[in-house]
């Protein structure tokens, strides 16, 4: 259960939002939606601690994330508009190595699965630098497959995304909430889930 | 109470591999068990699933970051380069004086080794930061420290690792001696780590900060000092007969402290550089 209080953003001088609070459930989504520049991902990266919020707090099943950290770690996924890909190494060697590096090893048949999950079956060995923006993004989106956590926090997770992978991407998001997980998302598109359990969290003021 | 707690470190000595076996088959399970999600307040095993790949962990970032630094060889290259030439133009430029280059030679080998060493620490974090691999390992389930520790580690063997062995062959070119010349090489296998150490606070320091690379060089060269002086200080000893044990000894004290505080400070630096 993931449970925020009274949450304000402050960027310089300027609020960007105040008194957000919400409650998440295992088995529901949460659709931040809000203009540019309302700080949907200001509100993303609290909620993963990355940033701290001026008031209010963040809570995971009834403790507050700062205290809980590696645990808290442990339970999330972020995923930001930044890939963290490397354009020297291939998709699956990205792939297994930013799993390691979250603490998750892989084994090399079980990245080679997700990629191929996410469409790119004879991609696996090339560099990321030749890979197209749709292509980089579903390899970074490979990590919803193979680490498993039960919160993912997604930063506009459909940009540069085709029709296809939209359908992929949310066939596996569906997965997940079935299986008992939580979403944070944003997203500018419309994003055709299968569960009912979607709430709405409006940032403009 | 007392007489078991006597007896403990005996019992314990037998105890401790039943009871890290009986660990592991634990860890083993709640990583299975972890899979399927739907489980409340199971953080505790989530904490014990994730120590086995602490190791794992360390050892990636040192095999990621050497494997890019194979795909991309200009990098390292650079710094090797820009040691080798301004150590060899010193003796180019103040002639065949053997007497005066050899007493110059620590230092300028010391000093070109600090200044490669500086040359190599913008590139550090920024790619890192840059395409959000930073971020990922700020939020992974292993601890930020081990991540950096791993990062400080590959880059003294990509940049300390060659210069010390290096040294010695430029070494020649200041007619030292090969006692002088092994006396170098040890001070510098121990000082390097230590200029890494470190480096990577200045680094973390200035991340994302424009004209970072001049910043960390005020912020950084000053706290070498002490390093170039007992580094360029043992070898000097040496060629003055006095031994260089105290020196190196100096050294490794700093090596020690560096390697305690350093990964420390630069993870603190790091997550303040990330809000």
């Amino acid at each position: 259960m993931l449970e925020a209080s009274n949450l304000e953003c402050v960027r310089g001088e300027k609020s960007l939002f105040r008194d957000v609070s919400f409650r998440l459930a295992a088995g529901a989504c949460l659709m931040v939606q809000g203009a540019n520049g309302s700080g949907k991902t200001s509100l993303l990266r609290m909620l993963c601690g990355l940033a701290q919020p001026a008031q209010g707090e963040i809570r995971w099943d009834g403790e507050p994330i700062r205290k809980l950290a590696e645990d808290y770690r442990g339970e999330l996924l972020y995923c930001g508009h930044a890939g963290a890909l490397k354009d020297d190494l291939t998709a699956l060697e990205n792939a297994q190595i930013s799993a390691t590096l979250a603490g998750a090893p892989v084994a090399e048949d079980a990245a080679r699965q997700a990629l191929r999950q996410l469409g790119l079956k004879g991609r696996e060995d090339l560099p990321a630098r030749v890979l197209s923006a749709g292509q980089k993004r579903r390899v970074a989106l490979s990590r919803l497959l193979l680490e498993k956590r039960r919160l993912w926090v997604l930063d506009e997770p459909l940009t540069a995304l085709d029709k296809a992978a939209v359908a992929t991407l949310c066939g596996v998001i569906d997965a997940h909430l079935a299986a008992g997980g939580m979403a944070v998302l944003t997203s500018h598109q419309d994003l055709p889930l299968a569960t009912t359990r979607i709430e709405q969290l409006r940032l403009d003021s | 109470m007392s007489a078991p707690a006597g007896q403990r470190p005996a019992g314990s000595t037998l105890g401790v591999p039943q009871e890290g076996a009986a660990n592991s088959t634990e860890r083993a399970q709640s990583a299975n068990t972890r899979h399927p999600l739907p489980r409340e307040g199971g953080r505790g095993d989530g904490g014990l699933a994730n120590e086995p790949s602490l190791l794992a962990a360390l050892s990636a970032v040192i095999r990621r970051d050497l494997l890019l630094a194979m795909r991309r060889k200009s990098d390292v290259l650079t710094t090797l380069f820009f040691f080798i030439i301004v150590v060899s133009l010193f003796p180019l430029g103040i002639g065949p004086e053997m007497a005066m280059l050899r007493q110059i030679a620590p230092g300028v080998l010391w000093v070109a080794a600090l200044l490669a060493t500086m040359l190599s620490l913008n590139r550090l974090f920024a790619a890192d930061h840059a395409d959000g691999t930073l971020e990922q390992m700020a939020l992974s389930a292993v601890p930020l420290g081990v991540l950096v520790t791993g990062k400080v580690i590959a880059h003294w063997l990509l940049s300390g690792l060659p210069l010390a062995l290096l040294a010695p062959v430029l070494g020649l070119q200041f007619d030292l001696a090969s006692g002088s010349l092994a006396v170098l090489v040890v001070s510098l296998l121990i000082g390097t780590p230590v200029l890494s150490l470190i480096g990577a606070v200045g680094a973390a320091l200035t991340l994302g900060v424009r004209g970072g690379g001049v910043l960390v060089s005020l912020l950084v060269l000053p706290l070498y000092v002490p390093v170039l002086i007992f580094g360029a200080g043992a070898v000097e000893a040496d060629l003055t007969g006095l031994g260089a044990t105290a020196h190196l000894s100096l050294l490794a004290a700093f090596l020690a402290l560096a390697a305690f505080f350093g990964p420390w400070a630069t993870t603190v630096a790091l997550r303040i550089a990330l809000e």
